[in-house]
């Protein structure tokens, strides 16, 4: 076989080996760390990650875990309207997360509260977002954290755009982003791929896949062998990664962000990984998937794993239970802080319309407000 | 003939689906696909249960991609198939933009009447209902601007039973615009049997003398709801559900501007370059000497619809289109 594009890219990364090049998509491999016993089935590759880390990325999960399982009762108590719950995805979410650096960018989907947790997007403003108040995408304390992006796929050309603009102003940051399985069938997925190509845009782009587009299956969005293998038609690295592997994840952002940082450009990691929840607080996932399905994607769990692997090398030493009803309280605080918000005014509708207001919608607001008038005279 | 009829109670969602159900049995031609329109039934159900009865084959899920899903239906329309297309959300049909204004549209034009475009568009459209972004949005005027296509917007179960056959039916591109907010609010007695609505007849829901009031598709409900406050205060109103966008119904609103001297149009869509303006133009062209106040649209902000919190700002409540009924005819 002649050299492929990833074996030239490797040669180029004056690296003999590595995980874009062991792993070729077009043979359907898929690279993991440690199997669903915890167990390290592939040393060569394990990271250099001292146990602290490690310990503080299970805590991470954890107050993911707790968070959004608390968001879904939330919403369903009606103190919050449509969420997309998280479950299942946290390995991909941690392990970026914590590869992240404070000036890198992401540009997320829908699906990623955890990694925007990790780059200092606050719950309160994710609660704030889904009860319906756009003040929750005002992220205040997070460096170069875009609002998220509803619209399935657009965000990747957002993300080759930043990529490209950071390049050209020779500033040292990434760009991570993220998307479904779904979401690759959109045309913006490949054009975003293919400009990042051709740009060679420092942008780490992440396919989540949790194999389900709402009800459909990622066997119905695409007859290719894996998602990663559309990295060849734009000329990137590809892989395919066991997304609950959070040692698998972490080690592939890791060669990700070198090859990125020495100019080489753009990957695309596919994260393999399955939802464990419901696509949002309105769907039904039993309309469309088996029980005995979400029993064996369950033995994958990610947080599982982790667990299973500190409890082998003995470097978990927390009560995990004193720890949850800590992490309760927290997300508790800042849900309620959330909802004590001030109510939403009428300026609130108008004044982030435009940045220079045009007379008309004054006059609007002005119609509207004599309107408001009238309906108090008239009690 | 129509008392003899088998009638059922249904909401829009079921009127949909039947009027679906018996297209798909007549029509071979027919196929039905979207985000999740397969198995699921769509996310609001609508076609639930049609791959079950007519086979994968005519019903199936889409993968995401609207501009995908709209443009491959044009290569189904002009190759012998009639495609329903369903786009999830109003706020989601702007990726299919490109193929809906490009191709679809003036496919007819441009072959000469080779190439037909027997097809329609689906998608739920308009807010109040607490949704997330992009999934509350009126774009009407943004498909009726569009020379080739047809519009339509129903307001009740048995019109969109009439109305969706009638689209099935037409040679030309239909986007079919489906009021999400009363998807399942309204229940209706709905004829079980092949019945159709003309497209470009509105339909005047309430003779009155003192001022016509238009409105389509959510808006019916809440035009319904002011017109009792406008009764207690003596005002006749005649209110005209547009029922088809484009082509609008110039006759029917002209003739009823004629007799009330005014007009107010209700509409969600944000105000300025609207199907609200459309229809102010039509009064001032038609019955301009019949006016006798300036005609007046209670409409959405120029602004973006906003979430959750601030949409009950923003959506039109029976209390505004009665309290502009009233300066209407106080003017």
């Amino acid at each position: 076989m002649q050299d492929t594009l990833l074996e030239k890219e490797v040669k180029r990364m004056g690296k003999q080996k590595g995980i874009f090049a062991d792993y070729d998509p077009r043979e359907d491999k898929i690279f993991r760390i440690i199997d669903n016993d915890g167990k390290v089935i592939n040393e060569d590759y394990m990271p250099e990650i001292d146990d602290e880390t490690i310990v503080q990325a299970y805590k991470h999960m954890l107050f993911f875990r707790t968070a959004d399982e608390m968001a879904v009762s939330y919403q369903r108590q009606g103190r919050m309207y449509t969420y997309p719950p998280c479950i299942g995805h946290e390995a991909i979410h941690v392990a970026s997360g914590t590869i992240m650096r404070e000036q890198d960018w992401l540009v997320p989907a829908f699906r990623e509260v955890g990694i925007m947790l990790l780059k200092g997007v606050t719950l309160k403003e994710i609660f704030l977002y889904y009860m319906g108040n756009e003040e929750g995408s005002n992220f205040k304390k997070a460096n170069h954290v875009t609002p998220i992006s509803i619209s399935i796929g657009s965000q990747y050309l957002h993300a080759t755009g930043i990529g490209y603009s950071v390049k050209l102003q020779k500033k040292d940051e990434l760009v991570f982003t993220s998307i479904g399985d779904g979401g690759t069938s959109e045309g913006d997925f490949s054009e975003a791929l293919n400009f990042a190509g051709n740009w060679k845009v420092p942008v780490i782009y992440t396919i989540q896949n949790n194999q389900y587009a709402i009800s459909v299956p990622v066997k119905n969005q695409t007859n290719a062998i894996n998602l990663a293998i559309k990295s060849y038609g734009f000329g990137i690295p590809g892989v395919k990664v066991d997304g609950n592997d959070f040692f698998a994840m972490y080690a592939t952002y890791k060669e990700a962000t070198e090859y990125a940082k020495a100019g080489n450009g753009a990957v695309l990691i596919e994260a393999l990984t399955y939802r464990k929840g419901a696509h949002t607080t309105s769907d039904d996932p039993t309309k469309y998937r088996t029980k005995d399905e979400e029993q064996e994607w369950a033995k994958t769990d990610p947080m599982l794993r982790l667990k299973k692997y500190m409890d082998s090398k003995g470097i978990w030493k927390e009560n995990e239970e004193e720890l949850i009803e800590k992490y309760k309280q927290e997300v508790d605080k800042q849900f309620e802080e959330a909802e004590n918000m001030p109510p939403y005014k009428l300026d609130d509708v108008f004044q982030y319309t435009y940045v220079d207001m045009p007379d008309d919608l004054r006059r609007q607001k002005a119609e509207y407000e004599q309107f408001l008038t009238w309906k108090e005279n008239r009690k | 003939m129509e008392g003899e009829q088998k009638m059922s109670v249904m909401t829009i969602v079921q009127a949909i689906n039947n009027a679906l159900d018996i297209k798909l049995e007549e029509d071979k031609s027919i196929v039905i696909y979207g985000e999740d329109a397969g198995v699921e039934g769509g996310v609001f159900r609508v076609t639930e249960g049609l791959q079950k009865k007519h086979g994968v084959e005519r019903v199936f899920d889409a993968p995401i991609a609207e501009s995908a899903i709209v443009g491959t239906a044009l290569g189904m329309a002009m190759s012998g198939l009639r495609p329903i297309v369903e786009l999830q959300f109003d706020g989601f049909s702007y990726p299919a933009f490109n193929q809906i204004i490009s191709n679809v549209s003036r496919i007819n034009n441009r072959s000469r009447g080779m190439y037909k475009a027997p097809m329609v568009i689906r998608f739920p459209y308009g807010g109040g209902i607490n949704a997330l972004e992009h999934h509350s949005e009126s774009p009407e005027a943004l498909y009726s601007h569009i020379p080739g296509l047809k519009v339509v917007v129903p307001s009740s179960p048995h019109d969109a039973k009439g109305l969706l056959i009638s689209a099935i039916e037409s040679d030309d591109p239909v986007v079919f615009m489906e009021p999400k907010r009363i998807y399942r609010a309204i229940k209706q007695e709905v004829s079980d049997e092949k019945f159709s609505i003309p497209l470009g007849k509105a339909k005047v829901l309430n003779e009155g003398t003192d001022v016509t009031v238009v409105a389509f598709g959510t808006m019916i409900r809440e035009c319904q709801k002011a017109l009792v406050m406008a009764k207690e205060a003596g005002i006749s109103v005649e209110l005209i559900d547009l029922r088809t966008i484009y082509p609008i119904d110039k006759e029917t609103i002209t003739d009823s501007v004629k007799k009330t001297g005014r007009i107010v149009i209700v509409a969600e869509a944000t105000e300025s370059f609207s199907v609200g303006g459309e229809l102010m133009a039509i009064a001032n062209e038609n019955a301009f000497l019949h006016l006798e106040a300036p005609p007046k649209r209670v409409m959405g902000f120029d602004t973006i619809v906003p979430l959750a919190k601030g949409e009950p700002l923003y959506m039109i409540s029976p209390e505004r289109i009665f309290y502009e009924i009233e300066r209407t005819v106080k003017f």
